[in-house]
């Protein structure tokens, strides 16, 4: 675990109530995920020994939550919804048109590490559909050529 | 009667109108001035109680019948949670509350925390939300530089702060004890009741769990008067409700509807009609866990609660979904039973074996390898969920599977003796030659 986030974490801790020490476990795992881009091992230790929580409840949570990642990803993360309104909204065609634009399957990453795609349930976009999440940014109201020229814009 | 009354969007949104400055020049933060230094605790909750206030989070439960369990001398820490975890497929409506009027919610918040006597809050809000969370953490910061949240609120002896808990991914954290375990840093399990979360919640502690629009009302019914708020709705609905509207519909958004508005007007009038002139074919009601109501149902019905139990569907999340005609029913199931299996979080059989089964069951009729036994089995399952799990999931997703196969069934039988859609699978809104 990056030691230089430790400051953070203390403020954090204040910030909550006194026997709160627990809940630190999911906003502690996104700072990490932010600064590393993925969670690894040596996070995981270095976690559980800083929260004095064990190592399991840690392991527990990064399997149960999806927005964990346990390898890294390519430098553009690509979310695409694909629940009811999305769908309704031409979602399908939009996941199609980038798994043919990237060569890759959903789920997969492009061999140069510039993007990985994946799908998202409902995203709270749904009077903007079809929506994808680049880097956890909405992009929203989207179709193919607006895709194309968002990728053209990402390096 | 018109029913035009509005109490959360009432005014135009602009680059700026989330601000504090803003927002108290349309008078937000007085109710608060009124709450702390003119009203007891319990003078607050009886008001509460009286407008009648009902959960808007999809169960309609009375607030002020929550409330009213709080000890308020039991010499315990109380919580308090604004659940904005919003991922009711469908729905979006506390995302509006939190980037466009986000002073609503803060001062509503304080004001229940005082009512609840409550040192510390918290908004469980879900993970993806990033841009919610920046417009209600800048806002939190601007409160708390006014004065407005943290120690001694406005010169008075109470104190309250006001955290922003982000989730990870997780339908099911959006269930109040859920909610509850994720805070606590573990899995979000749902928890079996009783105890209820109002006598043993966050860290076994008395723990009050409102939806976020809930919340969002406190501050006008303080201002107000519960007899102001009663006059709005209907006797048995009081108040407004927040429908946020998607699907083929031509200008989908969140609008502010009186309990008892015209459901034609809403789709017709307010929301420009269907996309590109189709016929409606059906609604979720509020979010896709309430039962379809086919064009013809909702044609003359009024969105009160009432009404549309008694069509045999529910307001629920106030996630309005309208769907055209020429939609596949059969893929639209499909769309909604795999979101299920993905979200079903593992804890009771019921509902984690039976959400697979049914999913793989519709992608095998959607294969072209349908048998007509497979209707009566997805009922079968679905009836098998029925209040047999911890939390209300296994139901929900019941009530979506027979509430589409009740009305639909023949787009069923139709791809499986054929091996098609009756529509070409269709999804999207195509006009109809």
């Amino acid at each position: 675990m990056n030691p230089a986030l430790i400051p953070e974490f203390d403020r954090l801790k204040a910030r909550f109530p006194a026997d709160f020490g627990s809940s630190l476990v999911l906003p502690c795992l996104r700072r990490i995920q932010e600064d590393r881009g993925w969670i690894a091992e040596e996070d995981i230790a270095g976690l559980a020994a800083y929260l004095g929580v064990p190592r399991i409840q840690i392991e527990e949570v990064l399997s149960f939550y999806t927005q964990y990642r346990r390898s890294p990803v390519g430098r553009w993360h690509l979310e695409v919804c694909r629940n009811v309104s999305c769908s309704m909204r031409g979602s399908e065609r939009l996941l199609g048109h980038l798994c043919k634009k990237l060569g890759v399957k959903e789920g997969g990453s492009t061999p140069d590490g510039r993007f990985t795609l994946k799908t998202a349930e409902c995203l709270g976009s749904c009077g903007t559909a079809p929506v994808m999440v680049v880097n956890d940014v909405y992009h929203e109201n989207m179709s193919p050529e607006k895709v194309d020229e968002l990728l053209g814009r990402l390096d | 009667m018109a029913k035009d009354a509005r109490i959360l969007m009432t005014f135009p949104v602009t680059a700026t109108s989330h601000r504090l400055d803003e927002a108290r020049a349309r008078g937000q933060y007085t109710a608060l001035e009124k709450a702390l230094k003119t009203m007891t605790p319990t003078e607050i909750g009886k008001e509460v109680t009286a407008s009648g206030l009902q959960g808007r989070g999809g169960a309609a439960f009375s607030a002020g019948r929550k409330w009213s369990v709080i000890q308020l001398d039991d010499g315990q820490p109380h919580y308090l949670c604004a659940n904005a975890d919003e991922g009711e497929p469908g729905t979006f409506k506390d995302r509006w509350i939190l980037e466009n009027s986000p002073h609503q919610l803060i001062e509503s918040m304080v004001i229940a925390a005082y009512a609840l006597q409550v040192r510390h809050a918290f908004v469980y809000m879900r993970g993806e939300f990033s841009g919610p969370y920046e417009r209600l953490q800048g806002a939190l910061d601007e409160a708390y530089a006014a004065g407005l949240v943290g120690e001694r609120i406005l010169g008075t002896d109470f104190s309250c702060d006001i955290l922003i808990y982000r989730g990870a991914g997780s339908y099911v954290c959006g269930e109040a004890s859920a909610l509850i375990t994720s805070i606590e840093g573990k899995r979000g399990y749902p928890r079996n009741r009783p105890p209820r979360l109002t006598v043993k919640g966050l860290y076994q502690r008395p723990t009050v769990i409102n939806n976020v629009e809930t919340l969002s009302n406190i501050a006008w019914i303080v201002n107000h008067g519960s007899a102001a708020f009663k006059a709005i709705g209907t006797p048995k609905a009081p108040g407004t409700r927040l429908i946020s509207i998607s699907g083929h519909i031509a200008r989908p958004g969140v609008y502010e509807i009186e309990y008892g508005y015209s459901w034609k007007r809403l789709i017709y009038d307010d929301c420009g009609g269907m996309l590109e002139g189709a016929r409606l074919k059906c609604v979720i009601p509020g979010g896709i866990s309430t039962k379809v109501l086919t064009g013809e149902e909702v044609e003359g019905l009024n969105l009160d609660p009432a009404e549309v139990e008694a069509a045999g569907s529910s307001m629920g999340s106030g996630g309005m979904v309208a769907i055209a005609e020429g939609t596949c029913m059969v893929r639209l199931l499909q769309v909604l039973l795999r979101f299920y299996h993905h979200e079903s979080c593992g804890q009771c059989t019921p509902c984690r074996e039976g959400m697979g089964w049914m999913h793989r069951i519709i992608d095998r009729i959607v294969a072209g390898q349908g048998r007509l036994e497979d209707l009566d089995r997805m009922i079968q399952i679905s009836r098998l969920q029925d209040g047999n799990t911890i939390c209300g999931m296994g139901d929900a997703a019941g009530y979506a599977v027979i509430g589409i196969l009740a009305k639909y069934r023949h787009e069923f039988e139709h791809w499986i003796k054929n091996g098609s859609s009756m529509f070409e699978g269709n999804l999207e809104c195509r006009r109809s030659s």
